[in-house]
């Protein structure tokens, strides 16, 4: 009857014969839920029920803590809801597995990657058989596996269904380990990183969206957060999503003139068969109109963070400060902005390859400051990554400082990235990275961010290389980077599933193929953007269809990897 | 007792759920109903045509098959891969609805395969009938090889109290994936002294070094969490960790005696900066720079003997200058200890001369000065020692060091700005005279 989340303590009161917990395999949960039956009240008539749901399978190790908390017996049912796969948009899919990246890379424990399989099963018997799979990464490889082997072991699953997909890829998040490190430019990717979506919905500062009464003082200002759900269903947001944020304004400004100029047009009816036809368009303008108005806003908070951070405004800066004259004052102060950009700046030094092989003093002055840590952790990171480790003694230096600031208990988070391939030491002494991104032209000088012609637009000059991957496998094939594969983690793999005959298609000439593309271990908004701007190339040939374990950006990523300090609350 | 008896058909117009097409997801018998219903149609095989271009693939058919992407949703196509085995006659009603009696494994002779194959399927079955070695690890390679982390699991648990210890150690070590489950599930349930016997076992002695060390973070008690981390410390850390787990211990060590001394100091009520500024919160467990942020604030003057000096900090943990001066001087600054400040600065030369010299930029210095809302004439001081001319005008400027301002264009000889700063300061001011006394001086070779 009513849906209410999880929390410890007493459950709601509510007059229902059947209590049925709806959750996610996880021991911290089996806590929340111990507790609301230890609480429940038995004297109370009548009594409830209990059952539980474990999405999307039933866990034994869950079931023991319960066994061994005493509550197993209070459950009537104990089953399992499979939803491996969950459609986020009408071509985004995932699985919202925090765990699974740590779990994968760094617990080596496959069950998400069992999971993956199972979806993906499921969905060719929806879309029908894959013909062609291409991987590349261990976890990858082991996931064409199960679906090879599961497609053996159950020999009626062939469907006369005409496959939709013509091919499956499958990527390890850790063959491209930098993309998530860096900041996301597009404009979804952007309010992502500042405020954090969650299952499509993100809470904003409610300022910005108080409504303009008259004769209010503005005293009313609202507390709570504002929440928006943000998918394609909404026109503007379609538009402008996949956008970097610096071509963002104009286009809002565009739709301003086209809906002020829509409203306008009820001067302009004169007869009732005009008055009659403005009033039916009436709720579709009034929906575009409040949809611009939140977008403005959402684009007015981002601008305050960010403000104007265009790359070709690095050299200007210097020339105005010395042409302004003195009695204009400008801020030196480290305001959020200019923060921004100096992380920014440092985040693409890096990716282009420059000084990553010393200490950062940028970084430093961060640490000394006391930045928050995870932000210190991204940047550490990524030049980690664009450097393939860092030198001893650089990394010994970091560390030093990170864990004098900001506590020594943080070894064991370094510890994990370490393990997980993210802050290691240089190894082999020589550094991949700057072959790798010349051979994948990672980094592309003369961006156009107002009107793009390439992936790299998405992080203002880098083309992440997992759709830089996606992209050469379309056209002309892995065959031309044989040599650049072999630098990245991981296998890389083709096979083919054979089609009942008669279902072998075709494609028209001018047709599209459609591939899956599947990140195992997350993948990010401006990922996904990449994806959706090779599909809409003229001439493109592919049009792609995204799934994942989880949707990330870098400070929920690296959060997952960090160590709970925290004590345990029992 | 079905589920579906439980859940009323009609009354979930309450529920707020998304579906893939936008449409209300019904109940879940309602789904068992539209499954019942459909699966009889024909599968037709019909070309998809994927709309090129629209954004958003809303377009991505629901009827190709008989099953709807809606019903994928609402999680019906569970594990029963084996219905699609059957033609489309068949009533694909989810696990959820099968009787419980089905769970029950009453048969005594399923094989390891089968039964691996059955557990993946979510029925319950006994082990015990694997009795020997022999049969036990053929049933754990069967899981292994199904790729099913939740049946892994359950056959390690099954092992795990029915094999010796040293067996099963030895058994796993040349099983990684089994290995890597088997510390994963340890972890989980917090098992730690087995899982420590098992990674030493295996050698992987950093992993139980920092195993172990994870868990003074569940010691609340400060005493005892010190004696643990004195005990980490001779554990096999690499050479870097066992250093840091040493300057815990030490910084830890030092924290419990501060801490006992200031509080004494602090109820006795006799130290002026504890009444001044009481404490807001106990330095323990506090990361070693703001352990010396809090030395440097109520200890600045103590000499190095004592364990809250900020110099026997700056010894015992080899902290570098540049992080000693900044620490000092933002506690200095905020005190308001203009002197301390100076003197962090000053070094004497052999001659006896004093000079100005830093760590850090002076730009860094005077931004700190700033923040706490140093003086003019003490920011004065630091403005006039940043070395780039261009950061020194505009931090002058900014904050009115007048001096600064005009000293610098007369060394520029710059005229044209000099002049024109004559407006920002105030009329009939020292800083006008001196001005208008350096704009009349015949001997400056002016370039502008």
């Amino acid at each position: 009857e009513k849906m209410f989340t999880l929390k410890p303590g007493r459950l709601p009161q509510a007059d229902v014969k059947n209590i049925i917990f709806f959750v996610r395999p996880k021991l911290e949960l089996m806590d929340i839920i111990t507790d609301n039956v230890l609480r429940e009240d038995r004297g109370r008539s009548p009594q409830r029920d209990f059952h539980i749901l474990f999405v999307p399978r039933r866990s034994l190790l869950c079931e023991q803590w319960l066994k061994e908390q005493g509550v197993l017996g209070s459950f009537i049912h104990r089953e399992q809801y499979s939803l491996d796969l969950i459609p986020f948009d009408g071509d985004l899919l995932s699985m919202e597995s925090e765990s699974a990246f740590k779990e994968c890379y760094l617990e080596s424990d496959q069950t998400s990657l069992y999971h993956a399989a199972k979806g993906l099963m499921t969905l060719q018997a929806l879309y029908g058989t894959i013909p062609q799979i291409f991987g590349k990464g261990e976890c990858a490889r082991h996931v064409a596996n199960m679906m090879i082997r599961m497609k053996r072991e159950f020999p009626g699953s062939q469907n006369s269904i005409f496959p939709v997909f013509d091919t499956l890829l499958l990527l390890d998040r850790n063959v491209d380990l930098l993309t998530p490190l860096a900041t996301q430019l597009t404009y979804e990717g952007l309010i992502d990183e500042i405020y954090g979506i969650q299952n499509t919905y993100v809470k904003l500062p409610p300022e910005k969206f108080a409504p303009k009464k008259q004769g209010e003082g503005g005293k009313d200002l609202p507390t709570e957060p504002k929440k928006l759900q943000l998918n394609s269903a909404e026109e503007l947001y379609a538009e402008i999503r996949d956008k970097n944020f610096n071509a963002v304004g104009s286009v809002l400004s565009k739709k301003a003139k086209i809906i002020s100029a829509a409203f306008e047009e009820r001067h302009h009816a004169k007869t009732v068969g005009e008055i009659k036809q403005f009033v039916s368009q009436l709720p579709h303008m009034q929906a575009a109109r409040s949809s611009l108005a939140n977008h403005t806003s959402i684009a007015e908070l981002i601008k305050d963070i960010t403000s104007e951070y265009s790359l070709n405004s690095l050299t200007n800066l210097n020339i105005t400060r010395c042409e302004t004259t003195w009695w204009t004052s400008f801020s030196l102060a480290k305001i959020a902005s200019e923060d921004f950009f100096d992380n920014l700046t440092v985040e693409q030094e890096f990716m282009s390859g420059i000084d990553t092989d010393k200490v950062n003093n940028y970084i430093e002055d961060c640490i000394a400051q006391k930045h928050p840590l995870i932000k210190i952790l991204r940047l550490v990171c990524l030049q980690s990554v664009c450097n393939s480790g860092l030198k001893q003694k650089v990394l010994d230096h970091y560390k030093r400082e990170i864990l004098q600031t900001y506590g020594y208990e943080h070894i064991l988070t370094l510890n994990n990235l370490e393990k997980a391939g993210l802050l290691k030491p240089q190894t082999s002494g020589r550094n991949n990275y700057p072959t790798i991104r010349k051979t994948l032209r990672l980094w592309m000088d003369d961006v156009n961010e107002q009107n793009p012609n390439d992936i790299s637009y998405v992080y203002s000059g880098y083309a992440p290389l997992s759709v830089r991957l996606a992209q050469l496998l379309a056209r002309p094939g892995w065959r031309s980077i044989e040599e650049v594969l072999k630098m990245l983690p991981g296998p890389h793999f083709e096979e083919r599933q054979q089609l009942p005959t008669g279902l072998q298609k075709k494609r028209q000439h001018g047709e599209n193929r459609v591939t899956l593309v599947f990140f195992l271990g997350g993948v990010t908004y401006a990922e996904i953007a990449a994806l959706r701007f090779l599909s809409q190339m003229e001439d493109g040939g592919t049009e792609y269809v995204i799934a994942t374990t989880k949707l990330i950006n870098g400070t929920s990523w690296i959060k997952s990897l960090m160590e709970k300090l925290e004590p345990a609350p029992f | 007792l079905f589920l579906r008896d439980i859940v009323d058909d009609d009354d979930d117009d309450d529920l707020e759920r998304v579906s893939w097409s936008g449409e209300p997801v019904g109940s879940i018998s309602w789904s068992i109903k539209e499954t019942a219903s459909s699966s009889t149609s024909s599968l037709e095989g019909r070309d998809s045509g994927l709309q090129k271009g629209s954004s958003s693939y809303a377009a991505l058919p629901k009827q190709v098959s008989s099953y709807s992407l809606s019903s994928l949703f609402k999680g019906e196509l569970c594990l029963s891969l084996s219905a699609l085995s059957d033609t489309g006659v068949k009533n694909y009603a989810p696990e959820l609805r099968r009787p419980k009696a089905e769970y029950k494994d009453y048969s005594s002779d399923w094989s390891p395969k089968d039964t691996v194959r059955r557990m993946q399927r979510g029925k319950v079955c006994s082990l015990e009938r694997f009795r020997s070695l022999q049969d036990k690890l053929v049933l754990l390679d069967e899981a292994v090889a199904g790729h099913d982390g939740n049946v892994i699991t359950a056959v390690l648990i099954f092992l795990k109290r029915t094999l010796r210890r040293e067996i099963l150690f030895r058994e796993l070590e040349v099983r990684q994936v089994a290995l890597c489950h088997l510390i994963h599930f340890l972890k989980e349930a917090g098992e730690q002294k087995l899982l420590l016997d098992l990674l030493r076992f295996l050698d992987r002695t950093e992993e139980v070094a920092l195993s172990q060390y994870r868990e003074h973070l569940n010691i609340q008690d400060v005493e005892k969490r010190r004696e643990f981390l004195k005990g980490c410390i001779g554990l096999p850390f690499s050479a870097e960790d066992t250093s840091h787990i040493q300057d815990h211990y030490t910084l830890l060590e030092r924290q419990i005696i501060i801490e006992a001394n200031d509080r004494h100091l602090e109820t006795a009520g006799q130290s002026e900066v504890f009444r001044k500024y009481p404490r807001k919160a106990s330095i323990l467990n506090m990361p070693l720079v703001t352990t010396l942020f809090y030395s440097c604030f109520y200890h600045y003057t103590e000499a190095e003997g004592t364990f809250s000096s900020p110099t026997n900090l700056k010894k015992t943990f080899k902290i570098p200058d540049k992080q000693y001066v900044l620490t000092a001087l933002a506690a200095r600054a905020k005190l308001r200890a203009w002197d301390d400040v100076d003197a962090l600065f000053t070094t004497k030369n052999w001659l006896g001369y004093t000079k100005k010299k830093a760590p850090i930029g002076f730009h860094r210095v005077v931004e700190i000065l700033q923040r706490n809302n140093a003086p003019v004439q003490v920011l004065q001081e630091y403005v006039r020692l940043v070395e780039d001319v261009e950061t020194r005008l505009n931090l002058a400027t900014k904050y009115k060091c007048h001096d600064v301002v005009i000293e610098t264009y007369k060394d520029l000889k710059d005229r044209i700005q000099l002049t024109a700063y004559k407006c920002k300061v105030e009329r009939g001011s020292a800083e006008e005279e001196k001005i208008n006394s350096i704009l009349n001086n015949m001997q400056i070779r002016w370039k502008n």
